[in-house]
């Protein structure tokens, strides 16, 4: 045997160009590797991600910081107006801007389903990506688990973000005060219905897409515009009604809120009024409420309307001083009711 | 939104609620049948609206309420066996029954599914040819054409793993319970407008004139419950008792005749027992005999058999007097103590459409304040 015939023995694995997920992926070894250049750098490349280390490590500005975290499990992973991967940018980076603050870094854990298309994946990054970048974001960190075939569903993320908060910023459900102006920034409740209209057992059509979308920058241009906002807060799971009660609890008021004055898509009302759901109810990915004092209403709603997500930002109601905390609602024929937290999912109704 | 904002306008409502007082002299009881119809006084807070000396009390007409708790374990037993599929409408699922819910039966590993028609669990029985799809067949009149239509149309196709739990029930034999109870306080009736809109109102004129109790034929929103209840109240002051519709852009006098007829093919009257109220002859539907195939109680009589006996309602639960109309869920004392939507002790606090949940949701501050 010639030294041009060494015997090197070598098995290439049979593994590049896989079109499906496999539990090797989340095992530490080649497939990983190739999965995290081929997809996850590929489509977060940056400086800090690059460096492929445990974790990312960065300078920080004086002050302070906003940290916050959530998990995304939606189905089906692809809506109208979105997908699991922008939603899971938005959702983070809103809860961010929720607390005042200027998002900078995300995290980004996968946790995903053998037998998933990489296809799929692979688009579900890209959408992070762009959506990461509409909202001027850096995925710096992430991680990947793959679980046996039946016990995921295709994806989960989790991302968690850091952000800034301006100096002199004091805002949270114990600044709220009686007095306070209720500001909504746009209609309610396309979000949920986006989801619901591509479920199995309950597709219908219409113009009606996720609201889903980065709200930092209204935040920072109400802030910036010398509006004292005590409170800010997203309308995701259960919607406006949970949101309200949740505040009114938190800081222990009343609340009074106009109905006649909560916008509502026509085709999100249809399919409200067919399905027997409560818009108020339903959630929402780029819709928050802001609390400001009655002087500085006019101000607020000025610059929520320039931009896009808030062009439709209108006063709904008022903190009141109410005690027990309660949130009344003024119906569209005058009379009141309670708005009360809902226990469980809405179900839709026999008939 | 066209259909909807005509009938929620608050000038014309504040007219009716005028015309309303103008025309009630004396002190008058009258009860909504329909669950719908309850959820709408109470969230548009219409009650309000109405002078002091007029009652409304609300009737039995949440099938979600009334279905017994019999029923409602049979459902759990067979929503737990490995090779079946069942399926309900979405707020059956929470409803209690003797152990449990069908929501605790799917989080066990029961395989439920939320369908929206009964034309969807057809569909899944044919995608599913190796499992059993059990369709739970609620409502009153107004749904049991849908189910009618499932069952013929699975014969059609020849599906052999299709079948129904059938818990429909009819509205004119719990009036006439209601009507002929000791006690009753109910002095004319809204009757209810989708039900009406399948069945007509021909079969309520003998109601009308044997119990002398004027009914109107009402919608669900909220100008329809007031035009309805302003055309009650002239009845009553002017002493007549007759049914006249105010629902009149979806009822005729004779309903839906095809719908009828599918109903009628699938179907027939049985004995019920109505939760909280107990045994009403001919006040539910079963599956003829040219249907039995498609009976799940036949299909599954084996499983069902094992089934040992049953746990009651609970002692504290006054359900049965909220369904005649005989007390409101505030004046319960189990409401909003003992009893909430996370921990329903019956079915009215259950469904969206029960009288003790619409009073949760959109009144329980007058307790809680208490």
């Amino acid at each position: 045997m010639g030294d041009n015939n060494s015997f090197e023995p070598e098995c290439p694995l049979p593994t590049f160009e896989k079109k499906t997920i496999l539990l090797a992926h989340g095992g530490g070894g080649r497939l990983m590797q190739e999965l995290i250049r081929g997809v996850f750098l590929r489509s977060f490349d940056n400086t800090l991600l690059r460096q492929l280390h445990d974790g990312a490590t960065f300078p920080v500005e004086k002050g302070t910081l906003a940290f916050t975290t959530d998990s995304y499990v939606v189905s089906p992973l692809f809506f109208p107006g979105g997908d699991i991967g922008s939603l899971a940018v938005h959702g983070t980076v809103n809860d961010l801007a929720m607390c005042g603050a200027m998002p900078l870094y995300l995290s980004a854990g996968f946790i995903l389903e053998e037998g998933l298309a990489l296809e799929t994946l692979r688009k579900v990054v890209e959408s992070m990506a762009k959506a990461a970048e509409g909202a001027g974001v850096q995925v710096v960190t992430g991680d990947t688990k793959v679980v046996d075939r039946g016990k995921g569903d295709g994806i989960f993320i989790n991302t968690a973000g850091i952000g800034v908060v301006p100096p002199g910023a004091r805002i949270g459900p114990q600044e709220v005060k009686a007095g306070d102006r209720i500001l909504l920034s746009g209609d309610l409740g396309s979000h949920g219905l986006a989801v619901m209209s591509v479920r199995d057992g309950l597709r219908f059509t219409g113009d009606i897409e996720s609201d889903s979308a980065p709200l930092h920058r209204v935040v920072r241009d109400l802030l910036e515009s010398g509006v004292p906002v005590h409170c800010l807060r997203d309308l995701t799971r259960g919607g406006l009604g949970s949101a309200l009660n949740e505040l009114a609890a938190g800081a222990n008021v009343g609340m009074t809120i106009e109905e006649p004055l909560i916008p509502v898509r026509a085709s999100v009302r249809g399919a409200c009024e067919l399905l027997g759901l409560d818009p108020l109810y339903v959630a929402n990915e780029g819709r928050f409420v802001a609390f400001v004092p009655e002087a500085h209403v006019e101000a607020a709603l000025a610059a929520m309307r320039r931009h896009r997500v808030a062009q439709d930002a209108v006063q709904i109601g008022t903190v009141t001083r109410d005690s027990p905390p309660i949130v009344v609602l003024r119906t569209v024929l005058g009379t009141q009711r309670i708005l009360d937290l809902l226990s469980g999912e809405q179900l839709p109704r026999i008939c | 939104m066209k259909y909807v904002d005509e009938y929620r306008e608050s000038a014309t409502a504040a007219a009716l609620a005028e015309t309303i007082k103008q025309t009630v002299r004396r002190p008058w009881t009258v009860m909504e049948i329909c669950g719908g119809q309850t959820h709408s006084i109470v969230r548009f807070g219409l009650d309000a609206l109405l002078p002091s000396n007029l009652t409304l009390v609300h009737g039995p007409g949440c099938p979600i309420c009334v279905t017994p708790i019999g029923l409602i374990d049979q459902a759990l037993q067979l929503a737990s066996l490995p090779r079946v599929i069942f399926c309900s409408f979405g707020d059956m699922l929470r409803v209690p029954g003797s152990q449990g819910n069908l929501f605790e039966v799917k989080a066990a590993g029961g395989d439920v599914r939320i369908i929206y028609s009964p034309l969807d669990a057809l569909e899944l029985a044919r995608a599913n040819p190796d499992r059993e799809v059990v369709c739970f067949a609620v409502g009153f009149e107004t749904t049991a054409p849908a189910f009618a239509m499932a069952a013929i149309q699975a014969r059609r196709l020849g599906l052999t793993n299709f079948s129904l739990l059938a818990a429909q029930v009819l509205v004119p034999p719990a009036m006439e319970a209601i009507l002929s109870a000791p006690g009753c306080l109910v002095q004319g009736f809204l009757a209810a407008g989708h039900v009406c809109t399948v069945m007509g109102y021909e079969e309520y004129e003998d109601l009308a004139t044997r119990y002398r109790v004027p009914i109107v034929v009402t919608g669900f929103e909220p100008i329809d419950i007031l035009e309805g209840i302003a055309m009650l109240a002239r009845q009553l002051e002017e002493g007549r008792a007759v049914v006249e519709n105010q629902y009149t852009r979806s009822v005729r006098r004779e309903g839906n005749v095809a719908a009828q007829a599918a109903v009628r093919e699938v179907f027939e009257p049985t004995l019920r027992a109505w939760r909280g109220i107990g045994d009403i002859p001919h006040s539910g539907l079963k599956l003829t005999a040219a249907y039995a195939d498609f009976d799940a109680a036949v299909r599954f009589r084996d499983a069902l058999s094992h089934f040992g006996p049953v746990g009651g309602e609970d002692p504290d639960c006054r359900s049965g007097l909220v369904l005649q109309g005989l007390l409101k869920p505030p004046d319960c004392p189990a409401f909003a103590t003992r009893c909430t939507p996370e921990n329903p002790l019956g079915a009215p606090m259950v469904s969206s459409e029960g009288a003790c949940a619409a009073y949760y949701r959109y009144r329980s501050h007058v307790k809680r304040e208490a």
